[in-house]
């Protein structure tokens, strides 16, 4: 967990210009990513496929949309719940952890 | 079975072929489109207004193969990749293909390759002649192989064996 | 309250083209985009486009995209708000828009609505597994952050995106290790289904999927075939071992907005679900207000680019009717559209749209 992985180096048709690296935490583990990525893709890119559990059965539930119109994808941001980790760019320094349930915004 | 599986029939593909005496005079263009969808940059693409005008953009490319000269300017052109450049003018039992590449790694002439057939199964090692560089052309490499005549209107793509040898 | 001439909702090619026009008559528009950046979802078509060479053929989609917004940015006229979403549009012709944390009003004179689409799910065992994504998750971590989504793919469904997407994994490096449509029949175009048939993808038709499964994440699938009524057939299951499954399974139209504000809306399968009832200009029931693109029936970019600057151009004509050749223009991008509709393909759409289109006597 935490390494960069699976990053797509060389693409026929397209290039990829990554920002600086920074690093997040990821339920206390730091997370290594470029600046750029969002949340849940640079989770992804780490290895991290769960990023919320659902509400009876606590279900492993993970990406699906990427678009911010499902929400598999919400976790507790610097304190804030419910945040759309698919369309929000991670930042250095940011502290993203797993929710339980429907978060508490009050 | 085209409308199951992609793979278009020897039926389908040989309608796309000129006649036998303009086979054996030089390259040319062998367009693999069979069904009838809005596009026409391959019209557009041929320097010498070898692929015939059409009426209506949804009508398929034919080829005037009296005018095509095998340049491939079509072949890197196409949206659908469907277009193929034959020579049989070669007299040594070998045959020339010319296709579009868009993949990674990018061969080097004098590379071999594995020729695959429209249903992606290994058919025969072919040798890369020419690559022609996709920054010209937006990425879209040109690739041309070298194999025996026989598969010539069987192999549709290549696999590039890499230097462990996969 | 702001006031503007002509707001536009969504910066995908539909919303992209609406703004172009705008800006080649100098009217005052301002195009609204919820996502950090415009293009919608052009900025993930790796591919050449087809249509015609008029209407961008041959070029790919993420340079379109690029194209039209570099134009759109040169215009003093248009102003582009991105990370800014509309939250509602009233009767009374009011927009209201989040933007950096703040809700903004807007009165403009003319409203187009390009909201796009959104992607229609499946039901099968385990279908929330992680692994399992919708086409447009698979494209948007490949195609935009560069991040492999998975290494063996099952892609459902045999559309143009279906078809697309699976040529694009191969290309990012991928191995779709089949593909799966319920109907007899490929979808998409076959140029299409021929490019991926010969780098070794087997597709099967009449088959989709029974369930996914594994510990916490897909590790490996189950596909069976079906009947002309798509109901399965005992004891045709086959197991497949992927870490990855895509659905590309149609898309239905993104209008809550529209039928906010009131407007007649009709369905038609063969445009995805509800779509505004409209003109031949995309103007819906409520006047001034437009809708273009996927919003207003499920086709395809060129489409929407087309009927985006129908839209916009209609607008313009009716805040400015001194904008000179309006006749010629509309013609020719009218009979374009046609043209496009016009082959096989067309012919779902055409039929879809008897039944949303109503022709105003002028």
């Amino acid at each position: 967990m935490g390494e960069i992985s699976v990053r797509i180096e060389n693409h026929p048709v397209l290039e990829f210009k990554r920002g600086e690296k920074i690093t997040f935490f990821f339920n206390g583990t730091p997370v290594e990513c470029f600046e750029g990525e969002t949340i849940a893709a640079a989770l992804y890119a780490a290895n991290i496929l769960d990023l919320s559990s659902s509400r009876r059965f606590h279900r492993p539930r993970g990406l699906f949309c990427a678009i911010g119109n499902c929400s598999s994808c919400l976790m507790e941001v610097d304190g804030v719940v419910n945040v759309k980790t698919c369309v929000t760019p991670a930042r250095h320094g940011m502290h993203v952890c797993v929710q339980e349930g429907k978060g508490d915004l009050l | 079975m085209l409308k199951k599986n992609g793979v278009a029939c020897k039926e389908e593909y040989m309608e796309k072929l000129p006649s036998d005496i303009r086979k054996e005079r030089g390259p040319f263009a062998m367009i693999e489109c069979f069904q009838r969808i809005p596009c026409d940059p391959c019209f557009y693409s041929c320097p010498i207004k070898a692929i015939k005008p059409m009426s209506d953009i949804n009508d398929i490319p034919r080829v005037d193969f009296d005018k095509c000269n095998g340049c491939a300017s079509c072949v890197v052109k196409c949206p659908g990749l469907a277009i193929f450049v034959v020579d049989l003018s070669k007299p040594s039992g070998k045959a020339i293909l010319k296709m579009a590449y868009e993949l990674l790694p990018v061969p080097a002439v004098g590379d071999e390759v594995i020729a695959l057939s429209r249903e992606g199964k290994e058919l025969c090692k072919a040798k890369v002649v020419e690559v022609r560089d996709g920054k010209i052309n937006d990425k879209t490499y040109l690739l041309g192989i070298e194999l025996d005549r026989e598969y010539i209107y069987e192999a549709r793509a290549v696999r590039v064996v890499d230097s462990d040898g996969k | 309250m702001i006031y503007t001439d002509l707001m536009i909702i969504g910066g995908g090619p539909a919303g992209l083209s609406a703004a172009k026009t705008a800006s080649d008559y100098g009217i005052n528009s301002i195009l609204v985009e919820k996502d950090r950046k415009l293009g919608g979802q052009l900025v993930k078509q790796t591919h050449r486009f087809f249509g015609s060479k008029k209407e961008k053929a041959g070029i790919r989609g993420f340079a379109i995209a690029r194209n039209i917004e570099s134009e759109i940015r040169k215009s003093e006229n248009s102003e582009i708000w991105t990370d800014s979403t509309v939250l509602g549009l009233y009767e009374d012709g009011v927009v209201t828009v989040l933007r950096n944390g703040r809700m903004q009003k807007i009165k403009p004179k003319k409203i187009i609505a390009a909201t796009g689409a959104f992607e229609r799910y499946l039901a099968f065992e385990n279908n929330d597994l992680p692994g399992v994504f919708g086409a447009g998750a698979v494209q948007t971590l490949m195609n935009v952050f560069g991040v492999l989504p998975g290494k063996k793919v099952l892609m459902v469904g045999s559309g143009n995106i279906g078809l697309i997407v699976s040529y694009q994994l191969i290309q990012a490096g991928a191995k779709v290790v089949q593909l799966v449509e319920a109907a007899p029949e490929i979808g998409g175009y076959l140029v299409h289904a021929s490019k991926i048939a010969r780098l070794g993808v087997p597709i099967l038709t009449s088959a989709t999927l029974k369930g996914v499964y594994g510990n916490d994440k897909v590790e490996k699938a189950v596909i069976h075939r079906v009947d002309e009524r798509f109901n399965p057939i005992d004891g045709t299951e086959e197991e497949i071992e992927v870490d990855t499954v895509c659905l590309a399974v149609g898309l239905t139209p993104l209008n809550e907005l529209i039928r906010m504000a009131g407007c007649t809306m009709v369905y038609s399968g063969e445009l995805g679900g509800y779509v505004p009832l409209r003109d031949e200009f995309m103007q819906t029931s409520i006047n001034g207000l437009y809708c273009c693109g996927d919003a207003s029936g499920i086709e395809e970019a060129t489409a929407a680019m087309l009927s985006g600057s129908i839209a916009s151009l209609h607008a313009c004509f009716s805040i400015f009717p001194s904008i000179p050749d309006y006749q010629e223009k509309m013609q020719r991008l009218q009979s374009s559209l046609t043209e496009l509709r016009a082959g096989p393909f067309g012919e779902k759409i055409r039929k879809g749209l008897s039944k949303a289109v109503v022709i105003k006597n002028a």
